[in-house]
């Protein structure tokens, strides 16, 4: 038998993911650096009397009572539909549950053109807050609800065995356990209510983020628009203080092994059919008032509003940019993905950190630091397809993130051992093994990124090349213009693009809780 | 003739020393059994052997190729040797056909043939070759691992803790069937295990490890009845330490006069008794001991025993056949069947 060649492990493919992930992580550091860099750069003073202004004490009170007014409705009503969905016997409930997640395939400035066509005096704070809980009720719902599904019924059992009522095991089992998912699912609606643009310069309602756009498209005032940022930066610091501290530090896993059984479904009795109220009711809100405002408009229009040129040129351009968006932020996010996947430890886990504090960034701030560094350190990149694709991909890393992760997950490293005691070379085994068991997580990343891509509004806006006009920016600029029949194809188009993203988020949901 | 060598193998992770100039020789065809407590090192070694971790020390000679000085290695698709995971690592987008024709060549003639004969050796029936693994019982998806290991007719089977996964009564069968499939191939196998029962009963060579330490190998009756120290001794099943004092001939101690080797030892030491040494009786022989407690557990109980002698009390257990045996509370003669054992003076 030939003698085989010994060689050392050099472990080269964990070195250069560390590399690369290093330097995904330094890119995903740039908003954060350019917040410091510009409170260094403006000084202390100059800093303050642009800040303590009363303009932007009316923009911070605008803010709060927007949050105010928005998560505390919109977390009774997640908790109630997510009751009636998963733990009552409600008729109808799993499509109930789609329908509840259909509003999320209307992007919020859509939504708020719904209803601001047809109630043209539908302004201010009461409006702002209605569109808003009818947009993102989604994001609250979608979590409560697998927690309520996952819930072990016998911890139920336990507390009635130990005396007590139905309303108190409620109280003391139930909502506990529902904690996280609330502070979850609360966190993300507020930090889009502070990064939302269009929405609320559609009704009208004055937000940091509409504040600094309006600042920066008028006047062009660098330093009052990254103060402006700096602020809404720390609100949402603020923000994510506050549900940590909300969120407590106790863990609340099932002790004890083997799969929960499925909880039983409470019965309604004669409330059975009147429950179904509360669903369609919003139901009809959020999803009925766009529709029937969409219709309405593309009547009027007839067919004229579909044969704009423009209207094509738009989905060609928006479909390039979602491609070229996905596949960056996908290949952005790989090195990390692996590493948390394959070889976890302190330095990775905060590498994973810098790459998914972006998450919760408005896209505005991304924008405004782009804007900065291209302008000052690299004029060529400046309002070029590479700028907007990096903005994208700086939003959207974290999404690919958890995409990519969950794929590389389906990949246990002993699978790959087995590979190779069965006399598979690494390149065979990665292309036998790896990639057909990572691949559908992969493309399932890559088409959440695509769909965030396809609605994204503020960001273009601010970095695009002049002249680009994606289905978000034509239809922004149909809306300016009071074209509202022409820009209802637009909207249609981007619910028609954001449909498979809805249902990809549903069915993930679903999945959690059967794994 | 000798197959496997492992000599001076050493591994560290940072601080802790997960392989400890680890030194074994395995025959060709015997059955190996590592046992440890979780952490002692023993995965460590089948991954060293396997390749898939490069030892910082020793080597690794199979057949006498050298697989492995310090940290240069062979890598592990080019060994030949199978390796069997916990959970079998079956691959879940492949039908149970495709996993057993992973590892053959893809011009290989005969490949139905081949998947017959494997899925014949395991003993599974031929209809399941077209499921996939998800749609297999936590067994069958054993012994499809097995066959697909089996598949490359390696030199040399690493089965790491194969049927810790499986219900305590699937486990029985299914490690008695593959015994029975290894010898059938008789291909050289080491397998890892926690389990004291699985190991003594699988192997023909037993290898105990400790910290990263092999500090026992040999036949299993062997090392059950002779272990190196008390450690290894529970490590394998229950025992009896009790104080004694060496004779010229064997020890005394409570239970009176025991035969023993002193290996030239004298003055005062340590036994150790297997509870399944002691017999109960009525009429004697053997000193007296009151009943404090039985654990009935079928064919047999285990037997807490109180014994008083000049004042000191002596509890300990015996492991005795359950029929006929004396009422809680009453008075028995204990006799010890078979020699204690010295343990060191250190253990």
């Amino acid at each position: 038998m030939p003698a085989l060649p010994l060689r050392r492990q050099r472990n080269l493919a964990g070195r250069t993911m560390l590399l690369l992930a290093g330097g995904a992580a330094l890119c995903a550091l740039l908003p954060l650096g350019f917040i410091g860099w510009i409170a260094i750069e403006t000084g202390w003073q100059t800093a303050l009397a642009l800040i303590w202004r009363p303009r932007v004490g009316e923009l911070l009170a605008n803010t709060l009572l927007l949050e105010i007014c928005t998560l505390p409705p919109a977390i009774l009503l997640a908790l109630a539909l997510a009751w009636l969905t998963e733990r009552s016997d409600m008729p109808g409930a799993s499509f109930l549950s789609w329908l509840t997640v259909a509003p999320l395939a209307v992007p919020a400035f859509v939504q708020s053109y719904a209803w601001v066509s047809l109630f043209p005096r539908f302004h201010g704070l009461p409006a702002a807050a209605l569109v808003s809980v009818l947009a993102y009720l989604p994001f609250l719902y979608l979590p409560v609800a697998a927690q309520m599904r996952r819930l072990d019924p016998e911890l139920e059992h336990a507390a009635a065995s130990l005396g007590q009522s139905p309303a108190r095991i409620v109280l003391r089992v139930v909502l506990p356990q529902l904690r996280l998912a609330v502070c979850g699912g609360g966190l993300l609606v507020g930090l889009h209510l502070l990064a939302e643009y269009g929405l609320y310069a559609m009704i009208r309602f004055d937000t940091f983020t509409t504040a600094i756009i309006d600042q920066f498209q008028s006047s062009y005032n660098g330093p009052a628009a990254n103060m402006l940022a700096g602020v809404l930066v720390l609100s949402c610091a603020g923000l994510i203080g506050l549900e940590w501290l909300l969120r407590g530090h106790a863990r609340y896993a099932r002790i004890g092994s083997g799969a929960p059984r499925p909880a039983p479904r409470r019965k309604l009795g004669r409330w059975r059919l009147p429950a179904l109220a509360l669903p369609l009711a919003l139901a009809s809100l959020g999803l009925g008032v766009p529709a029937l405002t969409l219709s309405r408009w593309l009547m009027a229009g007839g067919d004229a509003s579909w044969q704009q040129g423009a209207l094509a040129a738009a989905m060609a351009t928006t479909l390039g940019y979602a491609a070229a968006g996905a596949l960056a932020a996908v290949a952005a996010a790989l090195p990390m993905a692996w590493l948390s996947v394959r070889a976890p430890s302190r330095a990775t886990r905060f590498l994973e950190s810098c790459h998914s504090y972006p998450g919760a960034l408005p896209g505005v701030v991304v924008a405004l630091a782009l804007v900065t560094v291209t302008v000052r350190i690299a004029l060529p990149l400046y309002q070029t397809v590479a700028t907007v694709v990096l903005a994208y991909v700086l939003m959207l890393l974290p999404r690919a993130l958890v995409g990519l992760r969950a794929g590389i997950a389906q990949v246990p490293i002993e699978l790959e051992r087995a590979a190779a005691s069965l006399g598979r070379n690494p390149a065979r085994t990665l292309l036998a093994v790896t990639l057909p068991l990572a691949a559908p997580g992969i493309a399932a990343a890559m088409a959440l990124v695509a769909m965030g891509v396809a609605t994204e509004l503020t960001a273009t806006l601010l970095l695009a090349p002049n002249g680009t006009r994606t289905l978000a920016t034509e239809f922004w600029a149909l809306t300016s213009e009071l074209d509202y029949a022409k820009a209802a194809p637009y909207a249609v188009l981007m619910i028609l693009l954001s449909l498979p993203m809805t249902a990809l988020l549903h069915a993930q949901a679903r999945k959690t809780l059967n794994a | 003739m000798t197959r496997l060598v492992l000599s001076g193998l050493s591994k560290r992770y940072g601080a802790t020393a997960a392989l400890d100039a680890v030194s074994l020789a395995v025959e060709r065809g015997s059955r190996v059994a590592i046992v440890g407590p979780s952490g002692s090192g023993k995965t460590t070694l089948l991954r060293v052997v396997a390749g898939f971790e490069a030892p910082d020390a020793g080597t690794v000679v199979l057949d006498g190729q050298v697989l492995a000085d310090g940290p240069a290695i062979a890598p592990a698709h080019r060994r030949r040797i199978g390796f069997v995971a916990q959970d079998g690592a079956l691959f879940p987008h492949l039908d149970v056909a495709g996993n057993l024709g992973f590892g053959l060549e893809r011009d290989e003639p005969d490949r139905a043939r081949r998947l017959r004969e494997l899925i014949d050796l395991v003993e599974l029936d031929p209809a399941m070759l077209s499921r996939k693994p998800h749609e297999l019982s936590g067994g069958q998806q054993q012994r499809v691992a097995l066959a697909r290991a089996l598949a490359r007719k390696p030199a040399l089977m690493l089965l790491d803790e194969p049927f810790s996964a499986l219900d305590t009564g699937l486990r029985e069968s299914v490690r008695e069937s593959v015994t029975r499939v290894l010898a059938k191939a008789g291909v050289t196998t080491i397998m890892v295990t926690h389990d004291q029962g699985e190991a003594l009963s699988f192997a023909d060579q037993l290898a105990v490890m400790r910290g990263g330490r092999l500090v026992q190998a040999g036949r299993p009756y062997e090392v059950y009845w002779r272990p190196v120290d008390i450690e290894t001794a529970l490590l394998l099943g229950n025992a009896v330490v009790l104080d004694a004092t060496i004779e010229a001939v064997g020890v005394s101690c409570v239970l009176g006069r025991l035969a023993a080797e002193t290996g030239g030892r004298s003055g005062r030491a340590r036994i150790m008794l297997r509870p399944e040494q002691f017999r109960l009786s009525l009429a004697g022989p053997g000193p007296q001991a009151v009943i404090e407690d039985i654990d009935f557990r079928g064919g047999q109980c285990a037997v807490t025993l109180l014994m008083v002698r000049d004042g000191a009390e002596t509890r300990f257990t015996a492991h005795v056949p359950s029929m006929d045996l004396p009422e809680l509370g009453s008075a028995v003669f204990v006799s010890v069947n078979g020699a204690a054992l010295l343990l060191g003076r250190t253990g």
